[in-house]
């Protein structure tokens, strides 16, 4: 679990460079990244080349557990969209997972 | 009673048995030891498959004489063969001589199951006018006068009569389309159940009517009406055994067929196994396609050739199992090149039965336009060039000729189409406005075995190859064989499973539905 810091560039719009997918009111079993076809978290879809986002090190597949400190594993697509994309912000700090990340901790656990 | 005569010998037509069987019932295996003195320790028999002929039932004797001969048009001959313990022997042509002493011996034995059932089904007809009858002869003047009552009995006992003429001609006069020489256990049963009835009824008759001369002649004709009336349940019964009992389909029979593997499914009902073959005989020869054995040549050759490639030579004589793996491993080994020729061979008869086909398409369709049909006004207006349609199947046949031949030699069925033939159905289809698919279609597919002339049928005299003897009823996992000189088709009997069917009830109103997405929104 990292956090990380984006910066968004302006064409007239902030963007953040990547999509997302999932929600409470979406349908989980057709999530290809979650590992659990019943999570309903947001989910990172899409890494725009070049972007902001692939500059701060997000991945496709990754898991978005918060923005800004506010949650996001229980909202609405549409909630997680507002979230991510307020106009008076310029900088967003995401928690996300990973499953690889997943792994290494299982394995450092274990070990 | 001429007409009774007729109608009564029916009983007969319909279950052909000897005079032997009729007393006894016959359980299980004991069949196969019945005494048959003509037959010999095989216990074979002559079977006739009546192909549909319109012969008067007693006609039939007379002809069923010629049995056994090949060259008898009219007949195809089974032979069945009880082996319940005996082992199965395989066809050859002593046993095509001796169909010909069985057939003729067999004909004395049905003669007489014929006449007995005959003089049986008279006797029943007559008794209850001979109870009727005979105190009026015997005693008239002693009698009672019954008036209205009696003549009232009278029409009753006249009208059951007629209704049971009618129903046991519409039930027993039937062409027989086999004869089965095992007995058929419930035609046997019947006939025993009204022998012992009217035999009954006559005891009682003669002891407590004829001896005592019973005056009461009302309490006389109500006994005929109700020997009347018993007859006609006995009639119920019979066709409740005999007619409903195989209708509700029971078993699932599978028949294939042992040299190209082709096969079928039937669903038959509680019938015996000599009863289900003949359904089985029936329906193949309107569903299986005609057995064909030059198209079997290919698979012959190839096999003769796995056979030659190994020459295995016994050095030792007790070393034959060993030396017929290493054959088995040397021809596992061989297999590679031959699939390969397989593959392409059909690939280029593929191909090359397709471009016959297509060129022989186009030539009859040309050649089917070059025919018009003349309207009634037009046929007077030029009436030289008219033709029947015999003239013009003549006339157009040359042009599509040769690449009917040709196809016809590629699909290896020339055989079974002369030319005559050809025309005859040409001048046919012209006749009845067929269009040339219509024509065509005898020709591009194989059809089923009647379409052909008998000569090409290779298939007419059947034997019935089972373990459990042949009036046994179906059961599941029973099979018999059915052989006749060429093929065999095997035929394995399943039952249907018991179905268990329960309710489910849905309320119309509980289809609802909920719309699920997974959008994407990119930031």
């Amino acid at each position: 679990q990292r956090i990380e810091i984006h910066k968004l560039r302006q064409g007239d719009n902030l963007i953040l460079g990547f999509s997302i997918g999932g929600g409470i009111d979406q349908d989980p079993t057709q999530n290809p990244f979650s590992e659990d076809k019943t999570d309903k978290g947001i989910y990172v879809t899409r890494v725009t080349a070049g972007g902001p986002a692939e500059i701060a090190g997000l991945q496709t597949g990754d898991k978005i557990m918060q923005v800004n400190g506010w949650d996001m594993t229980m909202v609405t697509h549409d909630q997680a969209r507002k979230r991510l994309t307020k106009r008076n912000e310029e900088v967003v700090r995401l928690l996300v997972t990973r499953q690889s990340l997943q792994k290494a901790v299982q394995q450092s656990m274990m070990s | 009673v001429s007409a009774a005569m007729d109608t009564e010998s029916t009983y007969s037509g319909y279950s052909h048995y000897s005079g032997h069987s009729k007393k006894a019932h016959r359980q299980g295996r004991d069949r196969h030891k019945s005494p048959r003195s003509k037959d010999g320790s095989r216990s074979e028999k002559s079977v006739t498959i009546q192909t549909p002929p319109a012969e008067p039932l007693l006609g039939n004797d007379a002809s069923r004489a010629e049995e056994g001969q090949d060259d008898n048009w009219g007949e195809t001959t089974t032979a069945i063969t009880g082996t319940s313990e005996h082992s199965i022997s395989q066809e050859d042509i002593a046993r095509i001589s001796k169909d010909l002493e069985d057939s003729v011996g067999l004909d004395c034995k049905r003669y007489l199951g014929l006449t007995v059932a005959a003089v049986l089904g008279l006797l029943v007809f007559l008794t209850p006018i001979a109870f009727i009858l005979l105190p009026q002869i015997l005693w008239r003047d002693d009698l009672e006068p019954c008036g209205t009552v009696c003549e009232g009995l009278f029409i009753s006992v006249a009208f059951k009569l007629l209704i049971l003429l009618i129903g046991t001609w519409a039930l027993f006069f039937r062409q027989p389309k086999a004869d089965l020489p095992r007995v058929f256990v419930f035609r046997a049963l019947l006939l025993v159940l009204i022998f012992l009835f009217v035999f009954s009824y006559w005891l009682f008759y003669g002891v407590r009517i004829l001896d005592s001369k019973d005056t009461n002649y009302q309490g006389i004709v109500q006994y005929a009406v109700s020997l009347v009336d018993a007859l006609l349940f006995i009639h119920y019964l019979a066709i409740v055994l005999l007619e409903l009992r195989q209708l509700q389909p029971m078993f699932t029979v599978k028949v294939v067929r042992s040299t190209d593997g082709e096969s079928r499914y039937y669903s038959l009902g509680h019938l015996s196994i000599q009863r289900a073959a003949l359904v089985v005989l029936e329906n193949y020869y309107r569903d299986f396609t005609v057995y064909n054995p030059a198209l079997l040549t290919a698979s012959k050759s190839r096999a003769a050739k796995h056979m030659a490639g190994l020459k295995v030579y016994n050095v030792d004589g007790n070393n034959a199992s060993g030396q017929s793996r290493a054959m088995i491993a040397a021809a596992a080994r061989r297999r590679d090149s031959s699939h390969n020729e397989l593959y392409y061979e059909e690939a280029d008869h593929e191909r090359r039965v397709r471009k016959r086909r297509a060129r022989l398409v186009v030539a009859v369709e040309e050649a089917f336009t070059h025919i018009k049909r003349l309207q009634a006004e037009e046929q007077q207006k030029a009436p030289g060039e008219m033709m029947d349609p015999r003239e013009a199947a003549q006339a157009i046949f040359p042009s599509m000729a040769r690449a009917l031949q040709k196809y016809l030699r590629t699909t290896r069925q020339q055989q079974y189409h002369s030319m005559e033939s050809i025309l005859q159905h040409l001048s046919f289809c012209i006749t009845n406005n067929k269009l040339p698919w219509a024509f065509l279609e005898r020709y591009l597919n194989p059809g089923p075995t009647l379409q052909y002339d008998r000569d090409r049928w290779f298939s007419k005299q059947w034997t019935l190859v089972s373990e459990e003897a042949v009036t046994s009823g179906l059961q599941d996992g029973i099979v018999f064989v059915l052989k006749c000189l060429d093929f065999s088709l095997v035929v394995n009997v399943k039952k249907i499973p018991f179905i268990k069917l329960s309710e489910e009830f849905i309320d119309p109103k509980s289809h609802k539905f909920v719309l699920r997405l997974q959008s994407e929104t990119s930031v």
